[in-house]
């Protein structure tokens, strides 16, 4: 079901799509959200006072010279500078026009002002004066995917801990952006995840099933046991396999992006990072590249405080990562990534423009990771217990969505348990089948490297069937050949 | 036979983009075979047809014809004149890389380009010159400079269906892409248990140029040949360029090309018709009884330049270039250690971890007893590739070396 302002919205660009085609619209300010202008900057006489009492907001922004780069994929002349006027108070430099001053001033380091964040739904899960609404269809899948979500995680992590699966990764605290993001998404978005998105997978129809298998890397898994758990991947639903290597992904969206733009497809990228994520060398690339090719891609990013046991003060000293975007060219918006209804809405929003525009988009949603790194690791070491209860119980964001819904009578206690216990049985259950069933053979260990097997490693599979078949008190009994 | 080495000889028509001098290149190491005499042998051509050189022509160019390759599919000729009987059409190297290009982006919609300063520019070496104004600078992307970005992109935009050709402006650069292709190019499509394929040509120029410097004199076929599930492939002549890219675009597996900075200017006469290379295939340039030489890229030439000091000296020489950097064309390189027992490779990688230390081992252990004495490898030194003209020259292996390795391989 739409939503009521939204809705208006949409049938505006959907207009104007028809009107213009997808690659030749302009951009539809007016009804977008307000973008955040907002600088400090400091003259030279003041440079010895404090930085924090003196400010002067510089309201306009010098306007930047834009060509759009792609009119089609069809070639066309390189058009050339558009303006010859000569005037005294601004230079033609290369990339556009620059006003002069004779101030001297520095841009701060750091606003007076962090950007604020979006968020309609409060703490009580209350829907704040001028939030937006969803449907009751959607709202229920939301809230019932992050439950599952999180019984799967509590269960596959207590599954690591007896032993039964060797790592295991949660995303407790975090379901929001998890299901949000992908309730707000077609299934033809192509999802490139880091690795805390399972989430997405599971709106898509991933089973619990398919997740005890990869997990177990058994027969039944998608990567064919070659994988490490939590490294699920998709073709069929769109989600690309996860690869360890951090922020290694975004590159890899921008050019899924480049691909869809190039088809011409009504659908966009979106990819996933943490705060951690946003130093790597690729996350500027990425950003930067998307904001020059213009490809429609989310960069989704989860600051959720830590990476690992570096905290977010350690990691950057910027006002987190939204402002990064504007540095690059790239529209970007700071949302509360423990609030559903706000996630939803802004993740929708963003696409349409990813897509109408045919622009990167950043949207960076504020969050905790509420459990450990992983399985290896024991966040109780550099972070104090208390603040770690704190966000796991009186700001979980599942608790606060069911607050919402259960206010529209959309949800009850007994729909509660009833949907708890059910999901909890049924990992049980796909947990002992996927922990039963027979792992994959060794010839999966050689196929899938090229399009087929070639020589040298026919070769190798065959010296080690011959090894094996000498020593086989060497090799597990269980394992197929 | 068309001349190859025009362009090299600082001929007119040829005239070099970049900073090699041409004459010397050549007239360096064939000074010293003026003096001998002159004696033709039989070339034999891919299809395994041979042709003798008709005698008679002017020592200068007989010479050059008896350095080219053999794979051009028209008939030995004396007159290095082009005329326009003659089937095929006469190109340079770098134009033969464009060729095949450019069919293959006619033949299939996916097929994309991108890199820094291909489009409009044309490629620093100019293999993609045209392109852009062909295609749209869409299809033929000039991207900002983070090798790791758009070689990442290019991965992503192959698993969505396309088929990138991702340049690198000189191989040495993709060290910054390293990650992406041994983590995500090589990987996905393991680890994705065969959902996702990545159907990604990488190329570029690498090897030793005329005083490049360290940095943008690199051979990075050492470091790649590791990667599983990549595979790698390196050309020579013209013929072969377009043959390789061809096939590379066509595969399904990501593929890196390597070209050679000095080569783009060799020209060669090559068919009309359409044709491409086989990847794991090697090429053998000279057939031969006494000893096997395997080589590849730039080191072809001072092979056969050694190989026409051997042969006047009574030697038999197998020249195989390799081509197939990974996998080993085992078949072809078996066959010939089965029939010379002596082998010798020259590369123009560095001693320790090379391409030729590769060999060496896969050669010991497949072919070991037909092996009459250990396989001798000619590398470069394991240095920087220094600056100075006279150091640069010392590093990469000479056509004197390589008589010297063969006269002590033959004892």
């Amino acid at each position: 079901m739409a939503v009521c302002v939204r809705q208006s919205r949409k049938s505006i660009i959907n207009h104007v799509k028809a009107k213009m085609g997808l690659l030749g619209l302009t951009c539809l300010s007016s009804s977008m959200p307000s973008l955040n202008n907002d600088h400090r900057t400091l003259s030279a006489a003041s440079l010895a006072k404090d930085l924090r009492n003196q400010n002067s907001v510089l309201e306009n922004k010098p306007i930047l010279y834009r060509t759009r780069r792609f009119d089609s994929t069809k070639p066309h002349q390189r058009s050339g500078v558009q303006s010859n006027v000569a005037n005294s108070q601004f230079l033609d430099f290369p990339g556009g026009k620059v006003a002069f001053t004779s101030e001297m001033r520095f841009i701060s380091e750091s606003p007076k002002e962090r950007i604020p964040c979006y968020r309609v739904l409060d703490d009580d899960g209350q829907l704040i004066e001028g939030g937006i609404n969803v449907g009751k269809e959607i709202a229920v899948k939301m809230y019932s995917d992050m439950a599952t979500l999180q019984t799967m995680d509590t269960i596959f992590y207590d599954a690591q801990r007896q032993g039964r699966i060797s790592f295991y990764l949660t995303t407790i605290g975090e379901e929001a952006i998890n299901i949000a993001s992908a309730a707000a998404l077609t299934i033809d978005d192509f999802v490139v995840p880091q690795y805390r998105e399972p989430g997405v997978l599971l709106w898509r129809g991933f089973t619990l099933e398919q997740f005890a298998n990869q997990c177990f890397s058994n027969r039944g898994d998608d990567c064919r046991g070659r994988q490490m758990p939590i490294h699920y991947g998709s073709k069929k639903l769109n989600y690309l396999t996860v690869a360890s290597t951090i922020a290694s992904q975004l590159p890899h969206a921008v050019g899924v992006a480049y691909s869809l733009k190039m088809d011409g497809k009504d659908a966009c990228a979106v990819t996933y990072f943490g705060d951690g994520g946003s130093s790597e060398g690729d996350f500027h690339a990425a950003l930067n590249f998307a904001a020059v090719t213009e490809a429609p891609v989310l960069f989704i990013c989860r600051n959720n405080g830590w990476a690992i046991s570096t905290p977010t003060s350690d990691q950057f000293r910027s006002d987190g990562i939204v402002v990064r975007g504007e540095a690059y060219g790239v529209r970007s918006i700071r949302v509360d990534g423990n609030d559903t209804l706000a996630l939803y809405s802004a993740v929708r929003t963003a696409r349409e423009m990813a897509i109408c525009e045919q622009r990167p988009i950043l949207i960076e949603a504020m969050t905790y990771r509420v459990g450990h790194h992983s399985t290896s690791d024991d966040s109780t070491k550099y972070r104090p217990v208390d603040e770690i209860e704190l966000w796991r119980s009186a700001r979980d964001p599942i608790t606060r969505f069911r607050k919402w819904i259960e206010s529209n009578g959309w949800w009850s206690s007994e729909a509660e348990s009833e949907l708890r216990s059910n999901v909890r049985k049924q990992l049980l259950d796909a947990i002992q089948v996927a922990e039963r069933t027979e792992k994959p053979p060794l010839v999966d260990m050689f196929t899938d490297v090229y399009d087929a097997v070639p020589s040298n490693l026919s070769e190798q599979e065959k010296w080690l069937r011959e090894t094996i078949k000498i020593h086989p008190q060497d090799y597990p009994s269980d394992f197929p050949l | 036979m068309a001349t190859i080495f025009q362009g090299l000889r600082g001929g007119a028509a040829a005239a070099l983009t970049n900073s090699i001098d041409s004459k010397k290149l050549l007239s360096r190491s064939t000074r010293r075979s003026l003096s001998e005499r002159k004696v033709s042998f039989p070339v034999v051509r891919s299809d395994g047809s041979v042709n003798l050189n008709p005698g008679g022509s002017n020592a200068r160019a007989r010479r050059v014809d008896q350095l080219i390759t053999n794979a051009v599919a028209t008939k030995a000729d004396s007159s290095a004149a082009s005329s326009t009987s003659k089937p095929g059409h006469e190109l340079l190297l770098f134009e033969a890389l464009r060729e095949g290009l450019e069919e293959e982006m006619d033949r299939d919609p996916h097929v994309c380009v991108m890199g820094e300063d291909v489009g409009h520019y044309g490629g620093s070496y100019k293999v993609t010159r045209g392109l852009a104004d062909k295609y749209g600078d869409l299809r033929v992307l000039d991207t900002p400079i983070a090798e790791n970005s758009f070689t990442g992109m290019g991965i992503g935009a192959a698993m969505t269906g396309l088929r990138p050709i991702v340049e690198g402006m000189n191989m040495g650069f993709l060290l910054l892409a390293f990650n992406q292709i041994s983590n995500n190019c090589g990987m996905l499509h393991y680890t994705s248990g065969g959902q996702f394929t990545i159907p990604v040509v990488i190329r570029g120029p690498g090897g030793v140029g005329r005083q490049l410097g360290a940095e943008h004199s690199q051979r990075l076929e050492s470091y790649f040949q590791s990667i599983p599930g990549i595979q790698m492939v390196a050309c020579s002549t013209p013929y072969n360029a377009k043959g390789l890219m061809k096939a590379a675009i066509r595969s399904e597996n990501p593929v890196i090309l390597f070209e050679h900075v000095l080569l783009y200017n060799l020209k060669e006469r090559i068919p009309d018709e359409e044709y491409i290379c086989n990847l794991e295939e090697a090429e053998m340039v000279r057939p031969g009884e006494h000893v096997t030489i395997l080589t590849y890229s730039r080191m072809r030439y001072h092979v056969m330049q050694a190989a026409k000091t051997l042969v006047n000296k009574g030697y038999d020489p197998e020249v195989i270039d390799i081509r197939s950097l990974k996998p080993f064309d085992l078949h072809m390189i078996g066959n010939s250690v089965k029939k010379t027992h002596r082998v010798l490779i020259v590369e123009e990688c560095m001693r320790t971890g090379g391409i030729g230390a590769s060999l060496t081992a896969a050669i010991t252990e497949n072919f070991h007893d037909y092996l009459d004495a250990p396989i001798v490898c000619l590398s470069s030194q394991d240095v920087p590739t220094p600056y100075a003209g006279t150091l640069e020259e010392w590093t990469v292996v000479q056509p004197a070396q390589i008589v010297t390795a063969v006269e002590q391989l033959c004892q």
